[in-house]
């Protein structure tokens, strides 16, 4: 135990103080080895940038997947080219059917629990929370490094479920009993479905990690003067979520546990009796029944639906730090904004039943789950007020980053807007498990969330790297990936209210959908472009890696501590003691000569 | 840069615009509408519509005219304010009262189409039972009870009554299903250990696309059915040659 990581040592030593004294020890201490440095270390800005290449690479992943989904959505059973040869040679080259459902059900388990999560709360929550409240590690680095080590049998499980008998898992990432229960039910849901709740349960025990971590971290070890009125709002979203994950995550792996046993020691939490699946009845193969196949929807969204803002809440934390940086003016109502995320976080706890209005579950409940669902609106819609309150008289620069937070605010709008049709019990009879949904949710997470994801790292990467991205090709990339975005997704909503529904390989066997399959060959050709265009991020990155511009200390000239450290932060982070003054975005007061007042000057 | 991320930003107010006013020129619009409580929903769609369409056109102008005149080569600071109380009020306070009248108008019209005690009091008129990957319809027959052996089974067609509430109760012998209608505004999942009683009464005859609506293993999409709207006289005659055909099944087999 020669090698105690020395951030972790620092973190220990002076709990409570943000500890900025102890930077002299950290020094000392001797050179790391590589592998302790780069590659199980406890250092959080290391766990945090592996958390977002992880979290990057399963983005390609998950896009192919998406791609392949939308070749069969445009050109239904026609041979892929190039690919076709290699993945399909036993079907003529086309997807099977059963392989379209496996492609639904991994591209959206991928990028939920391998893509969004991880860079929000991993990366970002790694990277950001010690350094933006003046810390020099996390309360427990090691808990920390093993929760980015927890994910790599999940990464085993989810990918290595293909390889088994009857391929992966093949019942759509919500994963409903009897069809994921059952083997006879399909054939994705062999052993493929076991791996892919052992990868849930994995994924579970390593944000649970996080955000033990984060919670402490917040609340423990501020540098002094830094109230929590005055953490940055990226800070207060990413812990308000970790504490979302805290009191819903242990739901989502009791209930994985549960269908584990469904599944392997045939008890019957979820499998109703006499039922006769593909001509056999699992009683006569020894399952237990007798159970509910809502009870796993209650427990599922319970988890999920809070999961929901898990992916959204951080991304309006950074929306909201680099709107302000870059548009030169104070956060536009802070606490309004504070909360804002505690009522949402906070609803998000009593709204999951608007996922089964349609379930045959008490129609009364359903009423009440949608009140308490078109509430969230409203702090919904104060966040988007006091973001273009922000901007109201602004001096707006329109660096990459800004341009990706503004993205960001102009498609959640759409987002939150469409949002109302699901929440209404009525229209949701109609609307209910058609592309209006699929609609809603991409343009809440990905034309939502993955702008904020880009919009953050073009602004902290100075930070993490040392080296600015090049702008130029930034904005190219902003500009084709916001166009084909919304050609993408807008339409969505028109298939939706067409009545399309999600989840199916071939629509156009039915005289109501015919018509649609141009419109989906323009969204698929939109979709191409878009993953296509992501070559100008892919090459900035690595291109600004290794020969981008170096980095001062604050090239964004922001007020967070985080800029206070050099770019990139050593063992510690902080190579000064710090003590904050006032809030994060005190940006053209009149106080002091310069337009910001860094959260450590006194005016 | 600032004139082009106008134009992104007008762009997108535009395609919101544009297929509000033309979507329904290419079939990108709701279906035609032939079920009685059909209507309430929309008109509830088009509420909402109208509501979101302001707050989109509102938030999205606010957007585009911040990124146009609120540029950094402004001479001097920004304005330097935390905020403002009142205005805060005032756009919590609007949005709040629009959302409470939105979910209280909802209500009505939700209630007659799910609440057991608005159901149009009459009989079911068959057992709905959803399998993969198809619909069957058993019809209770003269005895008026299901499980009997007069019991009419028809594969893939549903065949009711036009112009009079039709009741039916959904089952699933397996996994989860969906009974959809988009031309009726019907959808109810079928979750197998569960009885659900459905109504809808549709107002023309005709023959209507049935949608399986939930994820049912790998031959979902092609869970097709048929709702066959006929007039009542039709009904009954289809029926007897229902029957008939029973009948002569029945003898077929004693033989």
């Amino acid at each position: 135990m020669n090698a105690t990581p020395a951030a972790g040592h620092a973190a220990r030593s002076a709990p409570g103080t943000g500890a900025p004294g102890t930077v002299h020890e950290i020094h000392e201490h001797h050179e790391l080895s590589w592998i302790r440095k780069y590659v199980f270390s406890t250092d959080h800005k290391v766990i945090g940038i592996q958390f977002m290449f992880t979290g990057l690479v399963f983005m390609v992943l998950g896009g192919l997947m998406a791609m392949a989904i939308r070749w069969q959505l445009a050109w239904p059973w026609t041979e892929m080219p190039v690919v076709g040869r290699i993945l399909f040679p036993e079907t003529g080259r086309v997807i099977s059917p059963e392989f379209y459902t496996m492609l639904f059900t991994m591209h959206g388990t991928i990028m939920i629990f391998f893509v969004i999560i991880p860079l929000l709360t991993g990366a970002f929550g790694n990277f950001l929370i010690p350094l933006m409240i003046g810390a020099p590690d996390m309360a427990f680095p090691r808990l920390n490094m093993f929760g980015y080590w927890a994910m790599i049998p999940a990464i085993f499980c989810a990918l290595f479920s293909f390889a088994l008998e009857g391929g992966g898992p093949a019942a759509g990432w919500t994963a409903y009993p009897p069809l994921s229960t059952l083997e006879s039910a399909a054939p994705g849901s062999m052993h493929g479905q076991t791996f892919w709740l052992l990868a849930l349960t994995f994924v579970g025990a390593s944000s649970m990690m996080g955000a033990v971590n984060y919670v402490t971290t917040v609340v423990k070890m501020r540098a002094p003067g830094l109230t929590m009125m005055r953490l940055p709002l990226s800070i207060w979203a990413l812990f308000v979520a970790a504490l979302l994950q805290l009191f819903a995550l242990p739901v989502l792996t009791a209930a994985s546990i549960m269908q584990l046993l469904d599944r392997v020691a045939h008890t019957g939490f979820f499998t109703p009796t006499n039922l006769v699946v593909n001509q056999m009845s699992p009683e006569a193969v020894g399952a237990a029944a007798g159970g509910q196949p809502l009870l796993w929807q209650h427990l599922f969204w319970f988890y999920s639906h809070p999961a929901v803002y898990i992916m959204v809440v951080p991304a309006m934390g950074f929306a909201s730090d680099i709107l302000s940086t870059h548009a030169r003016k104070p956060l536009f109502g802070y606490k309004p904004m504070v909360y804002s995320i505690m009522a949402i976080a906070g609803l998000g706890f009593i709204v999951w039943g608007h996922h089964m209005f349609m379930t045959g579950m008490n129609p009364a409940l359903g009423m009440t789950f949608m009140v308490a669902t078109i509430l969230i609106a409203l702090p919904s819609c104060v966040k988007v007020f006091n973001w273009l309150g922000t901007l109201w008289g602004a001096r707006i620069h329109l660096t990459s980053a800004m341009l990706n937070a503004l993205a960001f605010v102009a498609m959640f709008i759409i987002g939150g807007l469409s949002g109302i049709w699901m929440a209404s019990t009525p229209v949701d009879v109609y609307i209910h498990d058609t592309y209006i949904v699929v609609a809603h949710f991409h343009y809440v997470v990905f034309a939502g969330s993955v702008f904020a994801i880009f919009g953050a790292i073009y602004h902290w990467f100075p930070k993490m790297f040392g080296r600015m991205m090049n702008e130029t090709l930034g904005k190219i990339h902003f500009v084709g990936s916001f166009v084909f975005t919304n050609c993408v997704f807008y339409m969505m909503h028109q298939l939706g209210i067409a009545g399309l529904m999600r989840r199916t390989a071939d629509p156009y066997a039915y005289d109501v959908y015919a018509h649609l399959q141009p419109l989906n060959q323009f969204i698929s050709i939109s979709a191409f472009l878009l993953f296509a265009w992501q070559i100008f991020f892919v090459v900035n990155l690595f291109h600004s890696l290794f020969w981008g511009k170096k980095a001062e200390r604050n090239p964004w000239h922001a007020c967070s501590l985080e800029w206070e450290a050099p770019s990139p932060p050593g063992h510690g982070n902080f190579d000064k003691r710090l003590e904050v003054h006032h809030g994060p975005y005190e940006y053209g007061t009149p106080q002091v000569a310069e337009d910001f007042l860094p959260q450590t000057r006194r005016a | 840069m600032r004139i082009l991320t106008t134009l992104l930003l007008l762009a997108l107010l535009g395609l919101g615009v544009w297929t509000f006013a033309d979507a329904h020129n290419h079939g990108w619009w709701l279906p035609p509408n032939l079920s009685t409580y059909g209507p309430d929903i929309d008109r509830l769609f088009y509420l909402i519509l109208w509501m979101v369409a302001f707050f989109f056109v509102l938030t999205e102008g606010i957007l585009v005219w911040c990124v146009l005149a609120f540029h950094d080569k402004r001479k001097g600071k920004a304005t330097f304010t935390h905020g403002n109380h009142k205005l805060e009020m005032l756009w919590t306070a609007v949005p709040g009262v629009l959302l409470l009248i939105i979910t209280f108008t909802q209500m009505g019209a939700w209630a007659r189409i799910k609440f057991s005690s608005s159901f149009p009091d009459r009989p079911p008129i068959a057992e709905v039972y959803a399998s993969q990957f198809d619909w069957r319809f058993v019809y209770p027959g003269d005895d008026g009870r299901f499980g009997t052996a007069d019991d009419l089974e028809n594969a893939f067609e549903f065949v009711v009554p036009v112009d009079e509430p039709v009741v039916f109760h959904l089952r699933s012998r397996d996994v989860i299903h969906s009974f959809f209608v988009p031309y009726l505004r019907v959808k109810q999942d079928a979750t197998p250990g569960m009885v659900i009683p459905v109504w809808f009464e549709a107002v023309e005859e005709g023959d209507y696309d049935l949608i399986c609506a939930e994820l049912c293993g790998w031959g979902h999409y092609k869970m097709a059915g048929r709702v066959k709207v006929v007039s009542r006289p039709a009904y009954e005659a289809w029926l007897r040659s229902m029957k008939a055909k029973l009948m002569s099944n029945g003898s077929e087999d004693k033989s």
